[in-house]
């Protein structure tokens, strides 16, 4: 009989929803090994029944909290939940002190329930290099539902908009000038506004100071994002949320322009990153064997030319090399 | 392209003590060593250590626990990552623990134990030192 490879092995564990596989899946992809690339080509067919969640917002807001609660809400309703939680990498030293787990750590041993905390490596746009591949590990686990926590967000960590289909921004009374900020950058992605804290004073204030900023849009667009309010510490207001995660999910799957739209635009842009990532290692080892880098490094450092126009010359040589 | 493995380290609280100053220390400094660290907070039972370092495949368990209990929670912990087949997992551990249960803590397949007064140099270079193997 044939015997699996590790890598097999690992592919059969993450579709079988073996947890010690999804957690090596998971850690392949983040430590970018060859057998990672192997992995998700055959898992990719087997992506795309989860609804995928992107919780975003300022650090503090109360994400972590309120995952919790969401997930105890769905494990209620039935459902198995996948969780992704991104934390910051120093810039400094490389490491990382992976928090969000602390609050939703009681879900850990509940079998329809997987948590991986995940370092941002310095990647820029609130997730890492790795969010959106772990979820498709989580998806082709079998998870109905991932959910994907950016580390605490200000103005532009839009990346989860690559990520997810339904995201939630969420914001806490008194952040005041902080909120500002935040209208600016992530006020045009959220599918549905949480204000948390809501027992706090001027939780409704903060709404209205949403809503009326929704006010201003013009933009004509099927789905109206809702504002609600929650107490992630008691966990009220958690199942009207999901209530409204349902609704949005519902939307795209009915309104089959729009999820294709979504999908379509997601495609293009994994396709558009994996090429220049490939395209930019190849194209560079490619120089490297010819011994040629080190001479067109030193004509940069010198100034004889720029490097977009180096890199454009590279890039024009290899696509008519191509073609002949 | 990042090719290099970063080090995952899992600083767990077994049992009922509500100490974590030294979890801490140690967590920050590994940290700062350039590790990711994932703190599970207070109060932890065998069960949710184990599933923690299992689903965050770590490479380290650093175990702090100041009640007392470690006779207890200590074996059982291990026997649970054996289970779980979590063998090439290094586990330290670290808080009060008497001079001598040291031996026996250490038959049950903890690696070091670090006691008041360590310095977090030492507990960073032992990590590196003893680093399990993995492809």
């Amino acid at each position: 009989m044939h015997r699996l490879t590790a890598t097999e092995e690992i592919v059969k564990g993450v579709l079988g929803g073996n947890r010690r596989s999804i957690a090596k899946a998971i850690t392949a992809i983040e430590n970018d090994t060859c057998q990672a690339e192997e992995i998700i080509a055959q898992i990719y067919p087997h992506t795309g029944k989860a609804h995928v969640i992107g919780l975003t917002g300022a650090g503090g807001a109360g994400k972590s909290t309120l995952i919790e609660k969401i997930v105890r809400e769905y494990r209620r309703r039935g459902k198995t939940v996948g969780i992704v939680a991104v934390d910051p990498t120093s810039p400094f030293t490389g490491g990382a002190f992976l928090g969000d787990r602390i609050r939703m750590q009681e879900l850990s041993t509940d079998e329809g329930v997987f948590i991986r905390s995940m370092a941002t490596r310095n990647y820029a746009g609130g997730i890492a290099k790795a969010t959106k591949d772990a979820v498709k590990v989580l998806d082709a686990a079998g998870k109905d539902i991932v959910l994907v926590e950016t580390v605490g967000a200000g103005q532009s960590e839009v990346e989860i908009i690559k990520v997810a289909q339904t995201i939630v921004v969420m914001h806490a009374p008194g952040l005041g000038d902080e909120i500002q900020a935040i209208k600016a950058g992530i006020m045009e992605i959220a599918d549905i506004f949480v204000v948390n804290k809501a027992d706090r004073e001027n939780a409704n204030k903060a709404v209205i100071d949403i809503q009326s900023n929704l006010q201003m849009n013009n933009k004509e667009s099927p789905w109206k994002p809702p504002v609600l309010k929650t107490t992630a510490l008691t966990g009220e207001g958690v199942p009207e949320l999901i209530d409204k995660l349902e609704e949005h999910r519902c939307f795209l799957e009915g309104n089959l322009e729009c999820k294709k739209a979504l999908l379509k635009n997601r495609a293009e842009t994994e396709l558009n990153e994996a090429i220049k990532e490939k395209a930019a290692d190849s194209l560079i080892e490619n120089l490297r064997k010819r011994g040629k880098l080190d001479e067109l490094l030193q004509q940069i450092l010198e100034k004889k030319i720029d490097p977009h126009s180096a890199a454009e010359k590279l890039i024009k040589k290899a696509l008519s090399d191509a073609e002949t | 392209m990042q090719k290099t493995r970063k080090i995952r380290v899992l600083i767990a609280k077994p049992g009922l003590d509500s100490h974590d100053r030294g979890a801490k220390v140690v967590a920050r400094a590994l940290r700062d060593a350039g590790m990711e660290v994932i703190y599970t907070g207070l109060r932890q039972t065998p069960e949710l250590i184990v599933e923690t370092a299992l689903q965050e495949d770590v490479d380290v368990i650093g175990l702090s626990i100041l009640s007392g209990a470690h006779k207890t929670l200590f074996p059982r912990i291990m026997d649970l990552l054996k289970k779980q087949g979590l063998t090439d997992v290094l586990v330290f551990a670290g808080g009060i623990i008497p001079e001598e249960d040291v031996s026996d803590m250490k038959k049950v397949g903890i690696k070091e134990i670090f006691g008041p007064g360590t310095r977090t140099e030492t507990i960073i270079q032992y990590v590196l030192d003893n680093l399990p193997k993995r492809d």
